[in-house]
């Protein structure tokens, strides 16, 4: 897959989820979604592509989920079946911290 | 990266809730319709060919249309202030331009036969028959592209025009608000000008919360405490100036509570509270969690939060240093650091007075034409005063250039302020520095009596001499009917400063 970069959009290749990057280090690594690399939106996939089941968990929207050492974390614009790992390790998700509303 | 991003996945999420409700023509934007709209008004403006989309006129449906459908078409949202003079407005546009103007009706003929101005009345923006093509693609991922334009309020000199990337405002709302976290019936009273970064703000954290935001373009206390009644609206944010307002009116009224209990949260900022004002408000709003919040333009809007527990905490307090809480602008968000600064560029400690630096993702820091003045390690000097707590509550002293510098030593016009507020007859005050023959500056001061109360200037300065010290004590002191602010609540201290210069002279 592409180099991940920072505002880059991606989608998952056998389920509906979609992920933007909101930051990323540069390195080349291959983020999967289902267990499948995800690739450019508008990039055709197979129909009958399947979740595996070790990357089931789901994502949600407006969820963010980072690797464990923080280096890459992306925003779920579109909520799925599949998990989102990276190197075959499961990303984790972040929780924002409920603030006041100011605005 | 693309603040479209946001009212996509707000579109997505709950296409039939109602978006934005002009609270004056009482229209309204589902966020479907909002997200349908910006894809035709897109259309419009890369058709018309403009690098820049200006909005001049009071907050309606085309205001978050504005911002979004330039967002998608790819060009810069400049947002203008429709109080300038004629003049003021032209000089403004012309750096703006080739632009796509959307403007009140009476000023479309006259600004649009300027060259490179393509203006259009906000009514036939908003006529989604005069906009029947729909622009083709999504918008740019480029978190480098810029989203707005906002010029800053400019209290010296030609106003600069703030830059502000896709990338600053959306890490500002990815890190302080949660996506769909507003329950389907809050709805938001929006009364801070278009122009302003509240403005912009108080847009982009209602989409993506979900909220519900109700309009008042021009406002007054009246129909403020009107709008937020008939619409049950459940959160809001005013300027100090109109806090006072609101508060005033409501006693005026003879009300001993506001009688909304559905409002569960307001916000202030933009200005300095007074101390009277907000303890009048929290008696009256006993149901109502408040807030308050320090931002800068500069910095894609709050970047500190004094929550509802502090406000609580703070007025419960038995120590001065717990009470005096309730005037700090509170803590860091998530992502933001903040630092006290001498003039030396050194780092100050809890409690020490110098300039306050930020640094963080939402931080721009950049004027068009000008560069960015953030240093090397992404600290970003925002010209304001300040000192820290040993907890890191942040207090606000003013501007950095406001400081007095008197036969050498620095005083800060906040600090005499704040002592001066505290006593009884005293309902406003702005300190300044005047020129001295034999100090180079001397302290001013202009004083605002509560109704019914009299001053006495000898009472005034002892006070000040015993809180603080001598050398802090006004040389001259003058009493005011009012002070002069801007809109957002701004003290302009410039206009009392050459008053004063004028009656000394």
């Amino acid at each position: 897959m592409p180099t991940l970069k920072t505002g880059g959009r991606f989608k998952s290749a056998v389920c509906a989820g979609e992920i933007m990057v909101v930051t990323a280090s540069g390195d080349d690594v291959e983020l999967t979604c289902g267990g499948a690399p995800m690739v450019e939106p508008g990039t055709e996939t197979a129909a009958d592509a399947t979740v595996h089941p070790d990357h089931a968990v789901g994502i949600a929207m407006g969820k963010r989920y980072i690797t464990e050492d923080e280096s890459l974390e992306v925003l779920c614009v579109k909520a799925g079946d599949g998990a989102l790992a990276v190197n075959g390790q499961l990303l984790l998700q972040k929780d924002t911290k409920q603030l006041p509303k100011t605005d | 990266m693309n603040v479209m991003m946001l009212l996509e996945m707000a579109s997505g999420a709950f296409p039939d809730r109602p978006a934005f409700t002009d609270g004056e023509r009482g229209v309204t934007y589902t966020y479907s319709e909002l997200f349908e709209a910006a894809r035709h008004r897109a259309g419009s403006i890369r058709a018309n060919g403009a690098s820049r989309m200006a909005k001049l006129d009071v907050s309606n449906l085309g205001t978050p249309l504005g911002l979004f459908s330039s967002a998608w078409a790819g060009v810069p949202y400049v947002p203008l202030n429709y109080r300038l003079t004629d003049d003021e407005i032209l000089a403004l546009l012309k750096r703006v331009t080739p632009a796509y103007l959307v403007t009140s009706a009476d000023r479309v003929d006259a600004l649009g036969g300027l060259d490179d101005v393509h203006a259009i009345s906000t009514d036939s923006f908003l006529d989604a028959g005069q906009h029947p093509v729909a622009v083709e693609g999504d918008w740019a991922m480029d978190p480098d592209e810029i989203a707005v334009l906002l010029f800053t309020s400019g209290t010296t000199g030609e106003p600069k025009a703030a830059v502000l990337r896709h990338k600053h405002l959306v890490s500002y709302i990815l890190s302080s608000v949660e996506f769909a976290s507003a329950p389907e019936d809050d709805a938001s009273l929006v009364c801070v000008p278009p122009y302003h970064i509240a403005g912009i703000a108080a847009i982009m954290s209602s989409v993506y919360s979900g909220r519900h935001v109700i309009q008042l373009p021009n406002f007054s206390a009246e129909r403020w405490i009107e709008l937020v009644r008939e619409h049950k609206v459940t959160t809001a944010f005013v300027v100090p100036t109109m806090l006072a307002r609101i508060v005033e009116t409501l006693e005026a009224a003879g009300a001993s509570d506001a009688g909304m209990p559905h409002l569960n949260s307001l916000a202030y900022g933009g200005g300095k509270m007074p101390l009277s004002v907000i303890e009048k408000a929290m008696t009256l709003f006993p149901d109502t969690d408040f807030s308050n919040a320090y931002g800068l333009t500069e910095t894609s809007s709050t970047i500190c939060v004094l929550g509802p527990d502090a406000h609580r905490d703070a007025v419960a307090s038995t120590t001065e240093a717990g009470r005096r809480r309730l005037v700090s602008v509170g803590q860091a968000l998530p992502g933001v650091e903040i630092e006290i600064r001498d003039d030396e560029g050194r780092v100050l400690g809890a409690g020490e007075r110098g300039e306050i630096y930020v640094r963080g993702e939402q931080v721009s820091g950049e004027y068009e034409g000008k560069g960015s003045v953030v240093d090397a390690q992404g600290w970003f000097p925002t010209r304001d005063a300040g000192s820290l707590d040993d907890e890191g509550y942040l207090f606000l002293e003013g501007r950095a250039d406001d400081v007095i510098v008197r036969g050498g030593e620095n005083l800060s016009p906040g600090e005499i302020e704040d002592v001066l507020l505290t006593h009884p007859s005293v309902a406003d005050v702005a300190v300044v520095g005047v020129p001295d023959e034999q100090w180079g500056e001397a302290v001013a001061a202009a004083i605002v009596a509560k109704v019914g109360a009299s001053i006495d200037m000898q009472e005034l300065a002892e006070l000040v001499k015993i809180e603080l010290r001598s050398s802090r004590v006004p040389a001259h002191m003058k009493q005011w009917d009012e002070l002069p602010y801007n809109e957002t609540g701004k003290l302009l201290r410039r206009v009392v400063k050459a008053t004063f210069e004028e009656q000394l002279a």
